[in-house]
């Protein structure tokens, strides 16, 4: 479990987040959703120590992060926009990943590898990859040493449809196998399709958490993007 | 910690040695070097005008390189952060990825024609030993000072106009300043505040150094012989060698704690 208390951001004088208080449970998958610029990326960079909180603790397992770096053993990240170092190749780049996790991993997973069809790109370099396939490279380095907590950031945005159905159909699966995922999207039928819960966010504030249905229950509408759509509008009155 | 330093050091250089600006710093002090000699100047000629390309080069390369690398890698280094992987081991991993890969294109491009002419001439090349040695120390210092700003500047474009501002401050506008209050104040005995000014700025230090170690002082007049006394004493090493160090270390000190807490 994750526990987000009296968490606050700021950028200068942006106000990002506005001492939140979450909990994000296990084994279920949790998305982040609201408008660009509401918070959602900065809450999953939060988690992974990449930015400092003004103010508040997370605590993953009961254990507060503090500067213990060991955590992030359990974390696999997929950034929204992930940039390698551009001449190493495809194949240098997943060796250094494993050559720094060595002896902090048990089981590599290499799955989506395999169905990304990643081997035929493995000796190109990076600044010779398109958007898409360099995406793939970002998703199968989250998923790679069986993580239990996958942080995914606009995990389909630059994806083909392919591409995009072979992801979440792993991300079900890891979910199926107990894991704990939290994802920040866009796309609402993708967050129908595969969020258990939903955290509505907007200008630095939760307007909702709770399941994916009880929000179409709540607004009484058909469904999610509507839902939220609402919401939104109702928040601006 | 110490493994992981290791690990990300590889890496980077692995990744810096694709980098066709190395081979061209290397290119150009090997070219250089060899032209000097070539055109008949002697060791000690060649490394007369050495010296002057060593200190003006050398800051203005690294220091440019060196953000330019470190705004490119902030993916990168993204990527690491999300490992489980401590900030200071990236920091540290990063620093001498970079300014090694430096140093031996440095060392290597100016050091082949040196040992050539000793194996050509038989000549001795003593003058080349400090050459090499400030060549590093301002390798190390202007690495280090380039990591600060990136830190410090998201923007690259400030960052960069930043690099350049400060190395034209070191190598240029320092001594303009300096040569001001000499001008201002020339009734007064001014020779030691001016040792004092030489501490901070590493271009300048280095520059006494070499001159000192060249033995040329002399054509500095009696600043010249003030300046031998001080820093040709043993105080003076110390002192200007530590002046030196710490150049490398206050750097690197305040881009450490800076890194630590920096938003990524």
């Amino acid at each position: 479990m994750i526990q987000l208390s009296d968490l606050s951001k700021r950028y200068g004088k942006l106000q990002v987040l506005n001492s939140i208080n979450l909990s994000i449970d296990s084994g279920k998958i949790t998305a982040i959703v609201g408008p660009n610029g509401a918070g959602k990326t900065t809450i999953l960079k939060l988690i992974l120590d990449l930015i400092k909180a003004n103010n508040g603790n997370i605590r993953i397992d009961e254990k507060s992060i503090g500067n213990d770096f060991k955590y992030r053993q359990n974390i696999g990240y997929m950034a929204q926009i992930a940039r390698f170092p551009e001449n190493l190749t495809v194949k240098k780049i997943l060796t250094m990943i494993k050559d720094l996790r060595e002896g902090r991993y048990e089981t590599l997973d290499e799955e989506l590898i395999h169905k990304f069809d990643l081997k035929s790109e493995f000796d190109k370099q990076v600044k010779n990859l398109s958007g898409g396939n360099t995406q793939k490279v970002n998703a199968s380095i989250a998923f790679l040493f069986s993580p239990e907590y996958l942080i995914l950031d606009e995990p389909t945005a630059s994806l083909d449809p392919i591409a995009s159905s072979i992801l979440k159909d792993k991300i079900k699966k890891e979910k199926e196998a107990g894991k704990t995922i939290i994802l920040s999207s866009h796309i609402m039928a993708e967050v129908e399709e595969l969020a258990d819960e939903v955290i509505f966010l907007l200008e630095g504030n939760i307007y909702y958490q709770g399941s994916t249905k009880g929000l179409i229950e709540v607004t009484g509408e058909e469904n999610l993007e509507r839902s939220i759509a609402r919401m939104m509008r109702g928040v601006e009155q | 910690m110490k493994r992981d330093i290791i690990k990300i050091f590889k890496y980077e250089v692995l990744n810096i040695l694709h980098s066709k600006w190395l081979i061209l710093y290397a290119l150009f002090f090997l070219l250089l070097t060899e032209g000097l000699f070539r055109l008949g100047g002697g060791v000690t000629k060649t490394s007369m005008s050495m010296m002057n390309v060593v200190i003006i080069v050398v800051p203005l390369f690294c220091i440019i390189l060196g953000a330019m690398y470190l705004y490119n890698s902030k993916e990168f280094i993204q990527l690491l952060l999300t490992q489980p992987i401590q900030r200071s081991s990236l920091f540290w991993g990063i620093y001498f990825g970079l300014s090694i890969p430096l140093v031996i294109s440095f060392s290597v491009g100016m050091g082949i024609p040196y040992l050539l002419h000793a194996f050509r001439s038989g000549q001795s090349i003593s003058s080349f030993w400090p050459l090499l040695g400030n060549g590093i120390l301002l390798t190390f210092i202007f690495v280090g000072i380039s990591y600060l700003i990136a830190i410090l500047f998201d923007d690259r474009i400030r960052g960069l106009a930043m690099v350049i501002g400060l190395w034209l401050f070191f190598a240029v506008i320092y001594d303009g300043l300096v040569l001001f209050l000499i001008y201002t104040f020339s009734d007064y005995p001014l020779e030691k505040p001016i040792i004092g000014f030489t501490i901070f700025n590493p271009i300048d230090l280095a520059r006494i150094l070499l001159l000192l170690k060249f033995d040329i002082s002399a054509l500095m007049s009696y600043t010249g012989a003030v300046f031998e006394q001080f820093f040709g004493s043993s105080l003076g090493i110390v002192l200007s060698f530590s002046a030196l160090g710490l150049w490398v270390l206050i750097p690197l000190v305040l881009a450490l704690h800076k890194f630590k807490y920096k938003d990524f």
